[in-house]
Parts: C-alpha cells; sequence; structure tokens
C-alpha cells in the first residue's frame, strides 16, 4: 500500500529541477508573508539557532570565569547576569520552541498526510510574536541584562533587583504566547487532520508525544504568563501579591511559576523522546516495542509532570506535608519515562542496526538521558535534596536531560529529516565525528558537576572554595570541546544545501508518510491525499536505504 | 442535506473555505474547536489570579471583606445583569444567521451586544473605579490606609489589588471582544454570513459567553465576600 | 464523507448543526436572572463560612447553563466536554496542591506520640 502512495506521491521524472516548497515562489516577501508549515518551520529554526549562539555565549563566559576560584573574567554581579541570560535563552528561547516549533511545523502535517496545519495563519503569528519576544529579550541582553536567574524569585526581582526585570518578564511573556498559539494548532490538527485511514494508533510515536507536548503548552503556559504579568505589575507599582512587606507570599510566586516551569521540562523532552523513536526504529528497521504503551507513557508524562512542581520548593519554606506529597509523586513521574527507554531497548534488540549520526545521537540520548533521570531522583526525595538542592548536582542533572537529552534528540532530529527539509544528504563522516565530539565534550562538562555538587559546590556562585578548582576546570575544558561539537555541524549542514548530494525521497528506506513524498516536498505536500492502511513502522514491508548503511 | 455538494461559486466566498480542509464542516469543527483550546489556556490564565486570591483569601477573610465593602455590590450586580443580556443577544444574533434572516437582523443584535459591553465598561470605569481613585482605593495609585482597618490594611490593599487586576483583566478581555463584535458587524454588513456559514460568529460567540463566566464568578467573589448583612 | 479526490475540487458540505429554539434562549436568561438575583439575597443571610460555598454553588449553576445552553455544548457532542472539564479539572489541581501547602505551613512536624513508640517495641518484640 505505502509503494502505491509513493508512486502517486512522486514527480513524474526524478531528473532536477523540480518544483518544490523551497523553490515555488522566490523572495523576501514569499517567506516572510509565507503560510506554508514548512517554510514556517524553517523561519523558526533560524531563529532558534540565533538564540542558541546567544546562550552558548553566556555559558562560554561562565565556564570561562569558574576556570579560576576567585573567578577569572567577570565581576560578580556580572557573573549573575550570565547565568541569567544563559539560563532565560536557553530555557525559554531555545529549548521550548525547538523541536516542536521546527521540526513539529515542519512534519506533523506531512506525518498525518494533511497539507497544512489547522490555522497556517495563526502558525505565522506564532512566528512572529516568537520574533518580537527575541527581539525585547536581546534588547535586555544588551542594555545591561538581567540578573534574577530565570526563576525570577521574588521579593529580591520585585522589589531589589536594579535590572531591567520588567522587559525581561514581558519578553518571555510575549514568547510564551507564540507557544500558546502553537499548542493549539498542534491539537486541532492532529484531532481533525489526519489523512482517511490515518488512526490514533497507526500515528508516528513523534506525532504522540507532539500532543502530549501541545497539552502542556495549551495548560501550563497560560499559567507562567500571568505570574510574570503579576510580578512585572508589582515591580512597576510597587504593589503587589508576593510582597511579604504588603502581606504577600513570595512562596506563591513560587507555586505559580513552577506550575509551569516544571512541565516546561517535559515540553523540552517530550518531543526529544518522539523523535528518538522515529531514529531508533528506522535504523534499527524494526517496529517499536510496545507501541501502545510507548504512546500512552507520553501522555501520562504529560499528566503527571503537572503534579510534581513543588520539588523545586523543598527547602523554600513549603509545608512539609506538601513535600511528601510532591515527593511521592515525583518519583511516579519516572515510570513512563523509563518505560519509554525499557521499549527503545527492546526495539534494539536483533533489529538490524546501523550507526549513521542520527543513531549515534538517539544512543546516545538514550544513555544519557537514563543518567539524567536517575540523578532526578535523588533530587525527589525530601532528604537527599536537603543536601543537593541549590548545588551543581542540580546543574548536572538537568544538563543531563537537557543537553543530553533534548538537545542530542534535536540534532538527531535535524540530521534524519535534513535531506527531507532541504533535498540534500550531509557528509555522514563528518556528522558521525560531530556526534562523537559532542558526546565526549558533554560528559567532560558536565560529569564532574555531579562531583562537584555532592562535594558541596554552590550553583549561581561566581567564585568557590579552591579545592574545586581541578574538577571546575575539568568542566571548563569539556565545554570547549563541546563547542567545536556544535560548530561543526553548522558548517556541513551549511555546506551541504550547495554541494551535498541530491538526496532522493526516501535516504534512509524509513516508513512514515513524509518519506512517501519528494524530496524537499511539494509546498502542498501531497499530491494527492495519501490512504493509510497499515500500522506504524511496518519495517517489513519497507524499501530499501539509497544511502549506503555501515 | 445530505452530500448534495453546494458549490458556491468562484467569484462568491473563495476565500471562505481554505486550502487545508477537505469539507466546510471540518472547517467549522476545527474553528470550534480550536476556540476551545483557546478558552481552556483563558481559564488557566485567569485562573492563576482565581489560586491568588483563593490562598489569601483562606489566609486573611477578615482583611478580604473588609475589602470587599469598599466596593458598591449595586454596580456589580448591575454589570452581571448587563452581561447575561449580553450573552443572550449574542446567542440570537448566531441564531439569526443559523436561521437564515436577513443580515440586518444579524447587524441589529451584534450592536445591542456592543452596546451592553459598552454599558459595562462605562459603568465599571466611570463610576467603580474613578469612584475608587477618589476614595485612594487604588493600589499604586495613592492608596491610603484607614484606621478602622487596623493590623487588616496591608491585606485590604492586597484585596485591592486583586479587585483591580481581575476586572482590569476582564475588562481587557472585554475590549478585545468588543473590537471582535465590530469586525463581525463589518463582516455581516457585507452580506459574509449566510446559513451555512456563520463560523465566525459561533466562535466570537464562545469567547464572548467566556468573558462573561468569568465575571460570573468574578461578582460574587469580589463583591459578595463579606457578606451584604454586616454594612 | 471527506473527498480525497485532491484539493481542486472544492466540494462543500452541508453544515449540520442543532437550532437552539428561542424559548430555549430566552428560559435560559430568565433563570440566570434570577440566580443572580438569588446569590445577592443569599448575601444578605449571615451563613458564616458557608457565604462563599452557597455563592460558588451557585456560580457554577450559572456557569452550566452558559456553558450547555449558549456555547452549544449540550449540542455539540465532542471534544469540547473534554476540553472545558480539563482545563477546570487542571485550575484545580493547581488550587488544591497549593492550599496544600499554603494551609498546612504551621502544622506541626513533631511525629505523633505512637511513632516513637515503634523502634522500642520493635526491638522488644524481635529480641
Amino acid at each position: 500500500m505505502s509503494t502505491t502512495a509513493t508512486v502517486e506521491n512522486l514527480p513524474s521524472s526524478s531528473a532536477e529541477p523540480q518544483v518544490n516548497y523551497l523553490n515555488a515562489r522566490y523572495g523576501v516577501r514569499s517567506w516572510l508573508l509565507t503560510l506554508d508549515h514548512k517554510r514556517i518551520g524553517l523561519l523558526y529554526l533560524g531563529t532558534i539557532t540565533l538564540m542558541f549562539v546567544v546562550g552558548g555565549i553566556a555559558a562560554t563566559l561562565m565556564r570561562l570565569n569558574l576556570i579560576e576560584p576567585q573567578g577569572a573574567l567577570v565581576e560578580p554581579e556580572t557573573y549573575n547576569k550570565l547565568f541569567s541570560t544563559h539560563g532565560i535563552v536557553m530555557v525559554f528561547f531555545f529549548l521550548v520552541p525547538s523541536i516542536p516549533a521546527t521540526l513539529g511545523n515542519f512534519l506533523i502535517p506531512l506525518m498525518i498526510g494533511a497539507r497544512d496545519v489547522a490555522f497556517p495563519k495563526l502558525n505565522l503569528m506564532s512566528w512572529y510574536i516568537f520574533v518580537t519576544g527575541c527581539v525585547l529579550m536581546l534588547y535586555v541582553v544588551c542594555t545591561g541584562g538581567v540578573d534574577t536567574g530565570w526563576t525570577f524569585y521574588p521579593p529580591y526581582s520585585s522589589s531589589y533587583a536594579h535590572t531591567d526585570v520588567f522587559l525581561a518578564a514581558m519578553a518571555i511573556f510575549i514568547a510564551g504566547f507564540s507557544s500558546i498559539l502553537t499548542g493549539m494548532n498542534f491539537v486541532v490538527t492532529i484531532h481533525k487532520m489526519r489523512a482517511p485511514g490515518m488512526t490514533w494508533f497507526r500515528l508516528p510515536l513523534f506525532i504522540w508525544s507532539l500532543y502530549a507536548t501541545s497539552i502542556i503548552f495549551v495548560l501550563g503556559t497560560p499559567v507562567i504568563a500571568i505570574t510574570l504579568l503579576l510580578l512585572g505589575v508589582e515591580r512597576l507599582l510597587h504593589v503587589g501579591i508576593f510582597d511579604p512587606a504588603l502581606g504577600g507570599d513570595p512562596l506563591l510566586f513560587q507555586h505559580m511559576f513552577w506550575f509551569y516551569s516544571h512541565p516546561a521540562v517535559y515540553i523540552m523532552v517530550l518531543p526529544s523522546m518522539g523523535v528518538i523513536s522515529e531514529l531508533i526504529t528506522a535504523f534499527s528497521r524494526k517496529r517499536i516495542f510496545g507501541y501502545s504503551f510507548v504512546a500512552f507513557s507520553s501522555l501520562a508524562i504529560a499528566v503527571i509532570s503537572f503534579l510534581v512542581w513543588g520539588h523545586h520548593m523543598f527547602v523554600s519554606g513549603q509545608s512539609v506535608y506538601a513535600g511528601l506529597v510532591f515527593s511521592v509523586l515525583s518519583f511516579l513521574v519516572a515510570i513512563p519515562s523509563a518505560v519509554k527507554v525499557f521499549n527503545w531497548t527492546a526495539t534494539l534488540y536483533k533489529g538490524s542496526i546501523s550507526y549513521e549520526a542520527p543513531m549515534l545521537y538517539a544512543l546516545g540520548f538514550i544513555g544519557l538521558f537514563t543518567i539524567g533521570g536517575l540523578t532526578g531522583l535523588f533530587l525527589a526525595s525530601l532528604s537527599t535534596d536537603v543536601h543537593l538542592n541549590g548545588t551543581y548536582f542540580v546543574v548536572a542533572h538537568f544538563h543531563y536531560v537537557m543537553v543530553g537529552g533534548a538537545v542530542m534528540a534535536f540534532m538527531g532530529g535535524l540530521h534524519f529529516w535534513w535531506p527531507k527539509i532541504t533535498g540534500r544528504i550531509y557528509p555522514d563522516l563528518w556528522a558521525r565525528f560531530a556526534a562523537l565530539i559532542i558526546f565526549v565534550g558533554f560528559n567532560l562538562t558536565f560529569f564532574p558537576q555531579f562531583v562537584l555538587g555532592y562535594l558541596g559546590m554552590p550553583r549561581r556562585y561566581a567564585m568557590y572554595p579552591a579545592e574545586f578548582q581541578a574538577l571546575n576546570v575539568l568542566s571548563s575544558a569539556g565545554a570547549s570541546v563541546l563547542a567545536v561539537g556544535y560548530v561543526i555541524p553548522l558548517i556541513y549542514l551549511f555546506w551541504s544545501l550547495k554541494y551535498g548530494e541530491v538526496a532522493g525521497p526516501n535516504p534512509w528506506g524509513a516508513k512514515g508518510l513524509e518519506w512517501t513524498t519528494q524530496s524537499p516536498p511539494l509546498t502542498e505536500n501531497f499530491l494527492k491525499t495519501p490512504i493509510v492502511t497499515e500500522e506504524a513502522y511496518s519495517y517489513e514491508t519497507a524499501p530499501e536505504p539509497e544511502v549506503v548503511r555501515v | 442535506m445530505s452530500d448534495a455538494a453546494i458549490v458556491h461559486g468562484h467569484g462568491d466566498n473563495p476565500t471562505h473555505f481554505a486550502h487545508q480542509f477537505e469539507t466546510l464542516e471540518q472547517q467549522h469543527d476545527a474553528g470550534r474547536l480550536g476556540m476551545w483550546v483557546f478558552l481552556a489556556t483563558e481559564i488557566l490564565f485567569f485562573g492563576g489570579m482565581f489560586m491568588g486570591y483563593t490562598v489569601y483569601r483562606s489566609l486573611h477573610p477578615a482583611a478580604f471583606a473588609i475589602g470587599s465593602h469598599l466596593l458598591d455590590w449595586k454596580f456589580g450586580g448591575t454589570n452581571t445583569a448587563v452581561l447575561i443580556c449580553s450573552s443572550l443577544t449574542m446567542a440570537l444574533a448566531i441564531r439569526s444567521a443559523q436561521t437564515g434572516k436577513k443580515k440586518g437582523t444579524i447587524i441589529a443584535w451584534l450592536i445591542l451586544t456592543m452596546l451592553l459591553g459598552a454599558t459595562f465598561l462605562f459603568l465599571k470605569f466611570r463610576y467603580e473605579w474613578y469612584h475608587d481613585y477618589i476614595e485612594h482605593t487604588v493600589p499604586g495609585f495613592g492608596f491610603h490606609y484607614r484606621p478602622e482597618w487596623g493590623a487588616h490594611a496591608p491585606q485590604v490593599q492586597m484585596f485591592m489589588c486583586f479587585y483591580f487586576f481581575m476586572t482590569g483583566l476582564h475588562a481587557l478581555h472585554m475590549i478585545v471582544g468588543i473590537g471582535i463584535l465590530l469586525v463581525l458587524t463589518w463582516m455581516a454588513a457585507r452580506g459574509r454570513f449566510t446559513s451555512q456559514y456563520y463560523a465566525p460568529l459561533e466562535i466570537s460567540g464562545l469567547y464572548w459567553h467566556f468573558v462573561d463566566i468569568v465575571w460570573i464568578f468574578l461578582f460574587p467573589l469580589l463583591y459578595l465576600a463579606g457578606g451584604l448583612y454586616s454594612r | 464523507m471527506s473527498d480525497s479526490s485532491g484539493h481542486s475540487a472544492h466540494s462543500v458540505h452541508e453544515v449540520h448543526e442543532h437550532i437552539v429554539p428561542l424559548s430555549t434562549y430566552v428560559g435560559v436568561f430568565v433563570a440566570l436572572m434570577c440566580l443572580t438575583v438569588l446569590t445577592t439575597g443569599m448575601a444578605w443571610v449571615d451563613m458564616g463560612r458557608w457565604n462563599v460555598v452557597v455563592a460558588l454553588i451557585i456560580a457554577v449553576c450559572k456557569a452550566t447553563l452558559v456553558v450547555l445552553f449558549f456555547m452549544h455544548v449540550k449540542y455539540n457532542k465532542g471534544l469540547s466536554r473534554i476540553v472545558l472539564i480539563g482545563a477546570v479539572f487542571w485550575l484545580g489541581i493547581m488550587i488544591t496542591f497549593t492550599l496544600s501547602d499554603e494551609l498546612t505551613r504551621h502544622w506541626e512536624i513533631n511525629p505523633q506520640p505512637w511513632v516513637g513508640a515503634i523502634v522500642p517495641v520493635v526491638r522488644h518484640l524481635l529480641f
């Protein structure tokens, strides 16, 4: 069945040049006023890459400063601005939009057999709103930054900080609105626009994970929006609801902040898990083990993620009884993630495995995410959290899941779908080399931080006791390796746009409706609406890969 | 009533049927689901403030009662009635499109809805907010503690913070709603709505009714918090 | 029901929607007005902490009427109900869990006496 769909949806001749979404219309206006979800995905890709560089520069300066115990580079006040900038930019302006707004926007209609998302104009508007937030944040960074940490805790942020808290909060508020629109679009698209025969349980797991992510977008983002709005008003008018001098409770801010910000980390990781499901199946050429378990685990993660936010507040003065409840629930949320890891591993078993760059990223993800997830359990346990909270252990934990997890999955997905997006193939040897450099650099940077945290080095400090220097230097050295690892793909991916081998419709021999169309796809995706008759990941009937498998 | 394809001529409303949809019904369904999902985000958006209100009222019930007595329940009650009327007129505007009435009828109901909304805003800003400003009960704009509040004074100010934040956000949504109604009135005047195509009316109606529902909760929580028996 | 012959043939199907009778709308309107009068009237009665409970119950009734009839949820089967109930439920989670902290902060954290008795009792039973 898939073969017939392939034939119907490919151009009659495979000779270049063919019409596709990239060359259908030319000119800046055709990009800035596009309603094509694929072009919007690329617009987002450009924007978040820029923000990643900004966040990365902040991190570089931080790690350079930490080479010496007394601070090698900047004053403590500046260091505070650096870690705040790094956190805000990386969380709100890179990780939260990353996979959903780039790969999600590009792939959802293709994967479900639709011509576009449900609301293309809202889609474009969400990009413009996002860009507005980015511009505002960059303005704040360039005019003195913000030094409250990405968590904006009052009363420091509302009453004492001398930096532009208001504008930074507004920048995030605006960017949040863009994620709400994206989430809305995805929910409606997935519910209402699947092709005939594409039942819920035939959907690729990437779609399930984006659906779960969109639920979090819709239910969680409004709460951070109102929280930051209230903080902004409190800062402007000096009256508000979080100021203890006025009878307010600073912990109320923390409750409202973390009600979103904990599920937000699952916004960052769920789409990555969806990508991994696609990569593992494609590069072991096997059906996923336990499809419905993986699908339901995405929903379970989305739901349970809303019940655990108090684990960020164990030592804040929160009631012990609330802490007990949140601790138990935090253990619970690890279970669906573990289900996924087991199922991916079982998929690999007796699969026909090859080690192209996307697969290297996927395998790296499984190992690093597992470490990150397991270390989260130490933090979920009330008593150990008392020792570890506010130390580098926490920093290492979340970088393992966010960078070793989410960013590696993003890289893997970018490489996997690159031929589909651009119609070109990148040089695989360089890609594997970069993946390896990233893996090594990452572990060198962040593993020492587990030890540092356990030994008691606090986070967000510009200086530290001299006995911690060796590990800090190791971590900073690792960061330089990691930086090199990120620069290499930038180079060869751009290079491939002009000089890379031209890709056919399905270079990996993968299953999925997106691989039944030409590379790059037509603006309207399919010449004829596909009719789906087989289950997802039916690799028994998959075509042979066009690239050589190693 | 079945699959008889009603084909609109290409010159007549070609933009109403978007290319990404297969049928008009799918488009209508998608639009409606989209608005409901948006309303879910609004529930959580307003909900954050309802939560703050709940927390502080649980901790400081006496102060919130004092604060509530600073408000005028007659205006609050009248405004509640005004909004309920506007929900009725909005529902009737949609119904008149559904039943194929002429565009004048639809426009009349829409204008009535807008007038009621404007009445609400006028009563709120001119008689309630301005009055509070004169009486120095607007936080951040010359708020005066009164001696009879005693130790409750900071939390009375907290109540008034919530009053202005919540009714302010609500009023902002009303203003946006009136803007949407203006656009709908213009569309109706251009003859865009038929008994088959009235989705923008229905979807905007959902938004308008939601704003009414928020007020249905705000009225007792803000104006009746301390009861009226002890005034 | 959907046309899969490509987007060029814009076959537009009829939209089947339930049309609510005028009498229903007017009836709901009257009910809403009455409930408004009721909630205002109940505020004149001193019921202590039950005032807010009664007021919220009446508000929920009013909201339900608006949702079911004005917003057509009674007539549109499907997702709108789930979305609405889900959002309200989530708000409930946020409020409940936050209150579980705010209202228990001053609870004593000394363990109950019987907890302290367990260890000696077990030791006595085992050895």
